[in-house]
């Protein structure tokens, strides 16, 4: 690991200074110690948001605010999240192990990095790493890699599974930076690789993020997250599929699906979502609307079978939703 | 990093296995480094900085002086002597160096000391009291929840952390709730079933 100084910021405002001057943010460090160790990662200088009061889970009206230093295991467990948004729950205990929900922090989930091999490989290129140096993974052993919203340049995929169910249920995200403050939907902090993979988040230097907001819906309740992978639990997915379903009167009003372990970032399914309204909560309509899914995707030499997997989990996602009581 | 505990650890007369490890490690790896990795990327070897951490480990006081980098897994295995935290994969990925930190269990190995001033941890070794080992080591033992011993002190400890958390209520439960603890001799039966029998006890 390459030196760095460390401070501890006992304040928002003296933490956005430091970040403004070129400090990195860390909180719960499961990825960023883990990737200074690698020396992927190399900041001169932390900052320790710790001691800032941006932790709890609050209800404001319909809407749920959690706090970007809540731990993943206190929001997984927390009552109201239970009993409001259970996606949000059953999602974050999908994700990784007890062991690192109780040190994982919301807003450093956000901003975790790809788990691609290669990005931690220092001999080998990726653009990600490295801009300019190529992409192994391309012509690698890419089975675990996207297939959507891939580019010539990237192909990883965005391992958080909790940022795909904020994503289905259009939550937002307040930030705030030397510039002040601003809210913006959280499937907006994700960008798409293109030609500069290096780039992965839309946040301005030094932003800091503050909460994340879940407005209520209809279907917040009809809600299940689905996590297919290579064992039974702390593994990241191949596939994953967050599903919910506003039902009325035996006919679908409103439907939200995304996922994960296929794209680029959490990917948001608007097309399927629009072929389920109207109608019946059953099996056919569940696979005509998944078969949208894979509208535009580019397989790579290992992963084409994410390609069936994807309305596959979907369906099965949509059903485990409707089934809900 | 100097180490300023209020009890001082007086070296034994027997020099231990791991303790002629330790004198002769140094050496070793520095002999087997090749030239070239020397001139390579590697990190540079100088201290940036160093801090004073004051932490309480099994009920003893500790104010150490330690470099930003340290994980609390080294402190306890270098400075604190303590070894019996193991470093499996030092990635987060295997739980071999699950701590109790302020009571809950997290990855030592991913924890900076630095960030950790005025911590209460808890460890494997401070477990035994008088002699006795705690309930749950008793269970791995009658229960043979282990097979070579590398991941036990990890899965002892997220043992507690999962009892404590109240997900060691069925044997499911308790599978899906150590699954940050990974068995490569594949004890999984032994453990699960030691688990549960400390849980039904507690
Ligand atoms: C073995 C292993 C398995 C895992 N499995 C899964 C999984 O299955 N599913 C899953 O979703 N995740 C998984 N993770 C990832 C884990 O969830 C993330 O590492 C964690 O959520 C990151 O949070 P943190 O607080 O530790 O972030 P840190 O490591 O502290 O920070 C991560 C990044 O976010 C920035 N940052 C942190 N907080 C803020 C803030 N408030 N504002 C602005 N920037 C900030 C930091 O500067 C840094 O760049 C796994 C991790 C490991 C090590
Ligand atoms: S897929 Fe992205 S992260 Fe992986 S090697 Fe290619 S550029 Fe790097
Ligand atoms: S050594 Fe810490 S999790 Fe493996
Ligand atoms: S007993 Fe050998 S690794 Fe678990």
């Amino acid at each position: 690991m390459f030196p760095f100084t460390l401070e501890k910021a006992g304040s928002t405002e003296a933490a956005i200074a430091a970040a403004a001057t070129g400090a990195r943010y860390i909180a719960g460090g499961t990825t960023l110690v883990d990737l200074m160790r690698d020396e992927v990662e190399r900041p001169e200088r932390l900052v320790d948001i710790n001691r800032l009061p941006l932790g709890g889970i609050r209800l404001e009206g319909e809407d749920l605010v959690i706090g970007a230093l809540a731990r993943m295991a206190e929001v997984a467990a927390d009552s109201d999240v239970q009993r409001l948004q259970p996606l949000i729950a059953e999602s974050l205990i999908e994700g990784a192990s007890p062991q690192l929900r109780n040190m994982a922090s919301m807003g450093g989930n956000m901003l975790q990095r790809v788990r691609c091999p290669y990005f931690r490989m220092l001999d080998v290129g990726c653009n990600k790493r490295t801009p300019g140096s190529g992409c192994a993974a391309i012509d690698g052993l890419n089975a675990g890699h996207a297939i959507l919203g891939t580019s010539d340049h990237c192909v990883a995929t965005h391992p958080s599974d909790v940022a795909v169910a904020l994503v289905a249920l259009d939550a937002a995200m307040r930030v705030q930076g030397p510039q002040g403050e601003r809210s913006f939907p959280v499937e907006e902090l994700f960008r798409l690789p293109g030609d500069t993979p290096h780039l992965e988040h839309t946040l301005l230097p030094g932003e800091l993020i503050v909460e994340i907001r879940v407005p209520g819906g209809p279907y917040a309740l009809r809600a299940r997250y689905l996590k297919v992978r290579d064992r039974a639990s702390y593994e990241f997915a191949l596939v994953s599929a967050a599903a919910a379903l506003a039902i009325e009167d035996g006919v679908i009003r409103e439907a939200r699906i995304a996922a994960g372990g296929v794209g680029t970032r959490p990917w948001r399914l608007r097309a399927c979502e629009a072929a389920l309204a109207g109608r019946k909560p059953d099996r056919q309509a569940f696979e005509e609307a998944a078969q949208l899914a894979t509208e535009g995707v580019r397989p790579l030499h290992h992963n084409a079978f994410k390609v069936a997997l994807l309305p596959r989990t979907i369906v099965r996602a949509l059903q485990m939703a409707g089934e809900v009581a | 990093m100097a180490e300023n505990s209020s009890e001082m650890h007086s070296p034994g007369p027997i020099i231990s296995r791991r303790e002629a490890l330790q004198a002769t490690a140094g050496a070793v790896a520095l002999a087997a480094l090749p030239l070239q990795s020397a001139a390579a990327t590697s990190s540079p070897a100088g201290v940036s900085s160093v801090m004073a951490v004051s932490m309480t480990v099994n009920g003893r006081a500790h104010t150490l002086t330690v470099d930003p980098r340290q994980s609390i897994l080294d402190v306890l295995r270098e400075t604190l002597d303590l070894p019996g935290t193991k470093k499996g994969c030092n990635q987060g990925a295997c739980g071999a160096c699950t701590i109790l930190v302020d009571g809950k269990r997290i990855v030592s190995c991913l924890t900076l000391a630095s960030m950790h001033d005025g911590a209460e941890i808890q460890t494997i070794e401070g477990l035994e009291k008088d002699g006795e080992l705690h309930p749950l080591q008793a269970a791995f033992v009658e229960h043979e929840g282990l097979q070579c011993g590398f991941c036990t002190s990890g899965q002892i400890m997220s043992g507690l952390g999962c009892i404590a958390e109240g997900h060691a209520r069925s044997p499911d439960e308790i599978q899906f709730w150590m699954s940050g603890n990974i068995c490569r001799c594949g004890a999984y039966p032994g453990i699960v079933a030691a688990v549960a029998d400390a849980a039904e006890r507690s």
